[in-house]
């Protein structure tokens, strides 16, 4: 069944081209999920051992905002533009939440 | 050596025992589970110090021979000579110490999935509830006709970080200027798709600065590669006239190795001779999982392992996953980056079934930072999710840098500075502390 809504949304992702990060109401990914995509650059934790920022110790609002700004190409970036057009706006929120309330 | 069946009961009583000996490390209850994980490189190590974070009542064995990693990522940099082999070269002293992994020094020689236990070539066995098989590639020696493992140890291959990495920077340092570098460049799919741009373009670094009447040619199976252009604008910006890039349509495809002439010959005979010859070589998933049946025998991806897309469990065999360069993962490279990324997705969704908790849909990223310079950096960036179909890239995302971003100078640094940050954060997320 999950599987199911997984290939729904997918078919409606490729249909509206570039917001194809939708995922399914049903199956939402979790927080810790998402977030495990951060840490291989930000470190675990987002805790940046050298030149990449820390993201440790953030606001909610903090998080989401800048990867908004990156989502919309409204924050200068090298890679994050590029990263953060994978995941919806639903993920961002879920994503920002985990960030802000576990990795102090 | 006689094989020893340890049951779990026991195994579990051996790891106590163990493990209530290092102040870090102690089990206050018997393991819930026991989760085996072949292979101590960024998808094993990962996977195995990521499952005793999730939770610490899952006993965790990590059977890799090796004391410490050579990360096949950077390696391309000690060759040019601006890192040292101990710069990538990483202990798993912290995964033992620190996260209650159990390191088993041997090679695991077998799996019976039926049995679910994993013999090693020591002649222990261990039971599983869950195993994990991160292995990495091997070379498929006498594959391209010629390259065997004693033609290894002239024409290098040093596609795996350690001693092959150590060779192909002496014979750099001991070659006179003028000299030829040869390169042999295999079909898809293979480890690290940027890896021998990269290595091209810091080799052709280092010759710039010490040996600069010297020449590069890369004979190349393929008539296209990742992040080509931007390798190509920034071979033509650093080192003009250095550089020869053969594609396949040019007879660019090496079918044999001459290693007594140091001579490549092309498909349509052309003979290449080199003062060093550097051949990355077809290769295929590393051979516990091909012996154990887990990798596809027939067609294109022969010799690699399919996996369900939602949780990398093989396809061939229950209770089994396969992540890291040996799995068939769709549209994610082979990568450190994108081992590291399934590793920490399949600690979590192995965590969840061993607590009777929801499985969850998996997301993936991976960035490759080249380095054509040691300030200049160029990368390609996804993210990925499953689909019935395999794995795929999120349409509309992820790409490669800007062909010509406002300030070119500042972006390359930028990016050759992540590349630095990137190693520095990742490495202590698969190995430390």
């Amino acid at each position: 069944m999950r599987k199911l809504v997984v290939i729904a949304a997918f078919a409606a992702a490729f249909v509206a081209g570039a917001a194809a990060a939708q995922t399914p109401a049903a199956a939402p990914i979790p927080g810790s999920v998402l977030a495990a995509t951060c840490s291989g650059c930000h470190g675990t934790g987002g805790r940046s051992v050298a030149e990449i920022p820390s993201i440790y110790g953030k606001t909610e609002t903090q998080i989401a905002t800048a990867m908004l700004e990156f989502k919309n190409d409204r924050r200068p970036a090298t890679v994050m533009n590029r990263h953060a057009k994978g995941f919806s706006d639903a993920e961002i929120a879920e994503l920002s939440r985990y960030i802000a309330a576990n990795w102090r | 050596m006689t094989a020893t069946k340890l049951s779990r009961r026991a195994f579990t009583g051996t790891l106590l025992a163990t493990t209530a000996l290092s102040a870090c490390a102690v089990q206050t209850a018997p393991a819930k589970a026991h989760v085996v994980v072949i292979g101590g490189g960024f998808g094993g190590a990962t996977a195995a110090k990521f499952l005793r974070l999730e939770d610490p009542g899952i006993a965790v064995t990590m059977i890799e021979p090796k004391d410490a990693f050579v990360t096949c990522p950077f390696s391309n940099y000690v060759i040019a000579g601006f890192k040292r082999i101990d710069e990538i070269t990483h202990s798993y002293a912290a995964l033992t110490s620190v996260h209650g992994v159990r390191h088993v020094r041997d090679m695991a020689a077998a799996i019976d999935p039926a049995a679910k236990t994993v013999r090693t070539a020591g002649g222990q066995t261990f039971k599983y509830d869950k195993l994990v098989v991160s292995p990495g590639i091997d070379i498929r020696w006498g594959a391209l006709e010629g390259y065997t493992e004693a033609a290894a140890e002239r024409l290098p291959h040093a596609w795996a970080g350690g001693p092959q990495t150590l060779l192909l920077r002496r014979q750099l340092e001991a070659m006179p200027d003028g000299g030829v570098v040869a390169l042999s460049l295999p079909g898809n799919p293979f480890r690290c798709p940027p890896g021998p741009y990269e290595r091209i373009s810091v080799i052709a670094h280092y010759l710039k600065a010490n040996k600069p009447r010297s020449k590069i040619l890369a004979l190349d199976a393929k008539d296209a590669f990742s992040k080509q252009g931007l390798f190509q604008d920034g071979w033509n910006a650093l080192y003009p006239g250095m550089i020869e890039w053969v594609p396949l349509g040019k007879d660019g495809r090496v079918v044999r190795v001459l290693a007594d002439e140091m001579t490549l010959v092309s498909e349509f005979g052309e003979r290449h001779r080199a003062n060093v010859i550097n051949v990355v070589p077809p290769q295929f998933a590393g051979r516990i999982a091909r012996d154990a049946g887990l990798a596809a025998t027939e067609g294109g991806m022969a010799g690699w392992c399919p996996v369900d897309p939602f949780t990398f469990e093989s396809t061939r065999a229950k209770d089994i996953h396969v992540i890291g360069d040996a799995s068939i993962a769709g549209a994610m490279p082979k990568s450190g980056f994108a081992a590291n990324s399934q590793g920490k997705f399949v600690a979590k969704a192995i965590a969840a079934a061993l607590n009777g908790r929801p499985t969850f849909a998996p997301v993936f990223a991976n960035t490759c930072y080249s380095l054509l310079a040691p300030e200049y950096g160029i990368s390609v960036a996804d993210i990925f999710r499953a689909t019935p179909q395999g794995i795929v890239a999120v349409q509309g995302a992820g790409g490669v840098s800007p062909r010509t971003p406002q300030d070119a100078a500042q972006h390359r640094l930028l990016e050759a500075r992540y590349a630095y940050g990137w190693y520095s954060s990742t490495t202590r997320e698969v190995w430390g502390a």
